[in-house]
């Protein structure tokens, strides 16, 4: 095996040093009952051509072995990946790297994520981002734990209806052992959460409000904040679609409390959904609520500036059992992922590419209108929307899956069974006029 | 760290089990940390302390005090309520360390029994505890 | 290889990113404008966030500096005790980066999906076979994550049970993260003292279990380094109250097909598929934990779940027991293929070998250090042995000093101050993939070191000299934060 290094003489001159006669004579402190008698039954071992063969058959069993078109977004978007980024993320320095315990030989990834932190606060208006969660459904869990735990009077929690339906039940995963509550607000027939049904919801501990929304719309996040603000209660926001942010108001404009977000759409492949990136940022006053590592700036012991990981006493490691979150590994890699993205995309390009992606949405969006389908919803969005199908539609867009590889957007039903005959659609810069005018050319 | 001998244990103050501090001063009771624990604890980098108001039996947990890699939790030696807190210490935990009995305060209580500071160890009795 | 790797080079300064900003730069093709634009109402828009302005070879440079600084697996030995800090073989890279995998989109469906579904289902079914229990779930993402939803299974268990618990029996060597996995749950975590030679004590268990006690959780082999011998009869005393026994796998790199935990008395153990199975660290993440259960927690495992019927695959939801869904889509697949990748590459034989080499390796840095370094516990140990710096405090030398001056030497430090029923720990986990020369290298520098400790005190306690930048003040960066620029 090509990674294990021992010689045969090796084994034999270091078992001489250890003073044992065999390999299995230095598990002699197992008691013989707790050994296996059977051995690992799984296949043998493939050499790298057998793996590389094998590993390409079951990858072209997934339909994005080819160039497929995919309008499917809600939650995992098609973004294109500048060719630095594979490249710069491959340095084994930053990928083969522990957390960075030994900052005199991690300045890589402290000044990185330190990079990585700055512009998360940029683009979410926030004070304070961490070094990562693991997706934005564990972040914003995070989240309302915030809220929960730190309001001594209620011990619920609302959460928009149109909150990304697998992050409310990780929300839901989350509180419900230590005995707190999660109550949905409903949304209204212009697809947005429901103003006057949260206004009149009493005891809870915050609110959680995703924008743009699952349906793609566009929340009104001023009249949630002034409503959180007359309640005393903590204003929390989500988002899957990182790229809005390149052109919508931010979070931070609003007054959220606490920010939480997908960071995928930065320079990360979809990966059949993961991993991922976890955004979680809040204002100064939640500095030491917000769970996650933090880098922090300081120097060293000739004045020079260097990085740290920072404020550790938040952390599982040092506070155990009295600790907020017990989250350890985050999803680092793909923080720096994301920060080589922002640094090549720039202010200029992040803008431009969020323009694109609404106005590719938008035109997508006018061509079905034209085709006989009807808006969903007549509220801004940013680059997904949401579709009342025509009949026989369901049929069409299989077929035009096998014959194409396009997947023309993706049924609400199973989320909302009562828009069945609705659809959510996605476009975003990857997506050309081409692939537009085909998709619905074929479904009309 | 000190040696117990070199400790600076001021004789106008009582001494609790848990190394805090208090000194009445009129109706009020200002709280601390004495010099053994700034001491055991190092740099102190963050104090996290009540808000004016709450009120807590002897004994309670009031509050924490953090180095850079350790929580340690603080004890109202005598119960009562918050009247003041110390907020220099926001900006400038390191009072704490150099200055525990005068800027580096924690709380100002207003006792619900004035007897309980009574109860507290005198210098003396505080190191015959410490060197047990 | 008779020289130490450590040496000094050309290390170049790199600003942050903004310092290097021009205004009208951008290092991104822009893609050209095929449709119309469309702009939405201007109390919608704000003005873009104020990133950095750069060309691209200004972030290849950046970013090529910056890796420079840091100190990989690929960089030399890194012997972090606990987490496994085995080579991450790139064929796994290359695996994992297939378009059929890397563009795959989460909601394409099972029917478009069945390679992903596949490779999942097949990868479930060999972390099975390893460590001999009944069912996994791939869905955590990370060896914490793992362990919460380990937790909240045996909470779901008992809830269901008619009677929930309020404590959990955690010894004092376990990882923080165990304590801080319980409270999640509502759990009061009890310390458990382990015995004089490291190891858990029955008598001790049974002197506290009770039926308000929801479990136990163990990490074996422990964070000590010894296997914890008594697991059998502890198990049996958890389970006679009708409590269940966690298990963490952090460390299952040492018992790769010698030791089943699904066969020794374990209900539910995580894996760490970054530690034991080769996938890389990232600095930090991401990285993947799955759990591994007995039967009768099956019902409670995480959804949605991977079920084969006939040659297909599907993604199941209607499981009435399930705690729930933990991640958004289905984990950390990336992750799984890299694992995979790694499985499929060892073979069963090749598993087992790799954990009796990483034993003789620790064993072999243990017998070869004891007496330059003390040795709180001196027995034979599994995959990491645990010295102390108690030799060395009589010059003021403290594990600390030690470890930053194996910078200059050229390796990553031992870990260090923990587990923390050792005082001064320094932990050494060579792992399986190191070689006897570079082990032998790494022990010639912890005796040059020692030595200097005698002589040259000085010199370690302003270590490192040759890294980018020298100790850093983290009481100044804890007491006025600067988290941002």
């Amino acid at each position: 095996m090509r990674y294990l290094p021992h010689t045969k003489e090796d084994i034999e001159s270091m078992l001489k040093v250890t003073g044992h006669t065999s390999l299995d004579e230095l598990f002699n402190c197992i008691p013989d009952d707790l050994k296996t008698k059977e051995g690992i039954d799984i296949p043998e071992s493939l050499s790298e051509w057998e793996l590389n063969s094998h590993m390409e058959a079951l990858a072209s069993l997934n339909i994005a072995c080819k160039d497929y078109k995919c309008f499917i977004g809600a939650g995992s978007y098609d973004h294109y990946i500048p060719a630095i980024i594979p490249y710069l993320i491959s340095r084994s320095e930053f990928m083969t790297a522990y957390t960075p315990y030994q900052p005199e030989i991690s300045q890589g990834t402290l000044q990185g994520i330190y990079e990585f932190q700055t512009m998360v606060t940029q683009l979410l208006g926030m004070d304070i981002a961490t070094a990562s969660h693991y997706d934005c459904g564990t972040a914003l869990a995070e989240a309302a734990l915030i809220a929960l735990r730190k309001n001594r009077k209620a011990n619920k929690i609302a959460v928009s209806s149109l909150t990304h339906p697998s992050h409310r039940q990780i929300i839901q995963t989350y509180i419900r052992p230590a005995g707190y509550e999660m109550v949905e607000v409903p949304y209204t027939k212009d697809g947005l959460t429901d103003l006057k049904a949260f206004e009149a919801m009493d005891d809870i501990a915050g609110i959680a409000v995703q924008s743009p929304n699952f349906f793609g719309n566009i929340e009104d996040l001023k009249a949630f904040k002034t409503i959180a603000d007359s309640k005393k209660i903590l204003f929390i926001t989500s988002f899957t679609e990182a790229l809005a942010y390149g052109l919508l108001k931010n979070p931070g404009y609003f007054g959220a409390d606490i920010v939480a977000g997908e960071g995928q759409s930065l320079g990360i492949a979809k990966s059949f959904g993961g991993p991922g990136l976890g955004l979680l940022a809040g204002t100064k006053k939640q500095m030491r609520n917000l769970p996650g590592r933090l880098i922090g700036k300081t120097t060293d012991a000739n004045g020079d500036e260097g990085f740290v990981l920072t404020l550790a006493t938040r952390e599982q490691h040092i506070r155990r059992e009295k600790a907020s979150s017990n989250i350890c590994s985050n999803n680092g890699l793909n923080a720096m992922t994301a920060a080589m993205y922002l640094a090549t995309i720039g202010k200029i390009g992040i803008r431009e590419i969020s323009q694109q992606n609404h106005d590719k949405a938008a035109y997508l969006k006018n061509c079905l209108e034209k085709a006989g389908f009807k808006p969903g919803f007549n509220t801004p969005f940013f680059n997904e929307f949401v579709m009342k199908v025509p009949k026989g539609f369901a049929k069409k867009r299989a077929a035009l899956i096998h014959k194409s590889c396009i997947f023309a957007g993706m049924s609400l039903e199973s989320f909302y069974p009562e828009l069945k005959t609705h659809y959510l659609f996605c476009a975003t810069e990857t997506i050309s006029k081409d692939d537009i005018d085909q998709l619905v050319k074929e479904v009309q | 760290m000190k040696e117990i001998d070199d400790l600076n244990l001021p004789d106008n103050v009582k001494y609790s089990k848990d190394h805090e501090w208090a000194k009445q001063e009129g109706a009020i009771v200002s709280i601390g940390i004495n010099d053994y624990a700034q001491d055991q604890l190092g740099e102190i980098v963050f104090v996290e302390l009540p808000e004016v108001g709450d009120t807590f039996e002897e004994g309670d947990e009031f509050g924490s005090v953090e180095s850079v890699k350790a929580v340690s939790e603080i004890y109202l030696p005598i119960g009562g309520e918050i009247v003041e807190i110390n907020d220099a210490l926001e900006d400038a935990p390191e009072l704490v360390n150099d200055s525990c009995y005068d800027k580096g305060w924690l709380v100002k209580v207003k006792p619900e029994d004035d007897s309980q500071i009574g109860d507290l160890m005198n210098k003396a009795a505080y190191l015959a505890m410490l060197k047990g | 290889m008779s020289q130490q790797p450590g040496t000094s080079g050309l290390i170049f300064n790199e600003p942050q990113l903004w310092d290097k900003s021009r205004k009208g730069r951008c290092a991104m093709s822009l893609p050209k404008l095929d449709v119309e634009r469309v702009e939405l109402d201007k109390t919608l828009t704000g003005d873009p966030p104020d990133l950095p302005q750069l060309f691209e070879l200004d972030v290849v440079r950046h970013y090529t500096r910056l890796s420079q600084w840091n100190f990989g697996v690929d960089s030399g030995m890194y012997p972090l005790g606990s987490c496994t800090m085995k080579y991450n073989p790139k064929t796994n890279e290359v695996q994992a980066a297939r378009q059929g995998f890397a563009s795959a989109h989460p909601l394409s469906g099972d029917e478009f999906s069945q390679g992903a579904l596949e490779l999942m289902f097949n990868l479930e079914q060999y972390l099975a076979q390893i460590t001999g229990f009944d069912a996994v779930t791939l869905q955590p993402a990370a060896g914490a994550h793992g362990e919460l939803a380990g937790m909240l299974m045996i909470h779901a268990y008992h809830a269901k049970n008619g009677k929930q618990r309020s404590k959990i029996l955690i010894p004092d060597t376990a990882h923080g993260t165990n304590p801080a996995s319980a409270t999640l749950c509502g759990y009061e975590s009890i310390n458990i003292k382990s015995g004089p030679d490291g190891i858990l004590e029955p008598g001790t268990i049974a002197a506290v279990m009770d039926e308000d006690t929801a479990g136990i959780m163990v990490t074996n082999p422990n964070t000590v380094g010894f296997f914890e011998s008594n697991i059998k009869k502890i198990a049996e005393i958890v389970h006679s109250k009708g409590g269940l026994v966690y298990g963490d796998g952090a460390n299952m790199n040492a018992i790769m097909g010698i030791v089943k935990p699904g066969e020794i008395g374990i209900d539910v153990l995580h894996l760490n598929l970054h530690k034991t199975f080769s996938t890389p660290h990232g600095g930090g993440g991401p990285g993947s934990g799955p759990v591994a259960v007995v039967k009768a927690l099956e019902p409670f495992l995480p959804i949605p779940r991977i079920k084969k019927e006939l040659d297909t695959y599907k993604f199941i939801t209607d499981c009435q027991d399930t705690i729930g869904r933990i991640h958004t889509y289905y984990g950390h697949f990336g992750i799984m293929v890299r694992a995979y990748s790694y499985i499929l590459s060892m073979g069963a034989k090749g598993l087992e070998d790799a954990s009796k080499l990483a034993v003789l390796n620790a064993n072999y840095v243990k017998e070869s250090l004891k007496g330059t370094l003390n040795l709180p516990y001196d027995k034979p140990c599994m995959h990491e042995c645990v010295f102390n710096d108690k030799f060395q405090n009589k010059y003021h030398i403290t594990t600390m000093d030690m470890a930053k001056r194996l910078l200059d030497y050229g390796f990553h430090p031992p870990t260090v101050y923990f587990p923390l029923v050792v005082d001064g720990a320094f932990m050494v986990e060579p792992t399986e993939t190191e070689s006897k020369e570079y082990i032998d290298q790494f022990i010639h520098a912890v005796k040059a070191i020692a030595k200097e400790a005698k002589t040259n005190p000085e010199k370690l306690k302003k270590a490192p000299h040759l890294t980018k930048v020298t100790r850093l003040d983290e009481v100044s960066a804890a007491r006025k934060p600067c988290l941002c620029g």
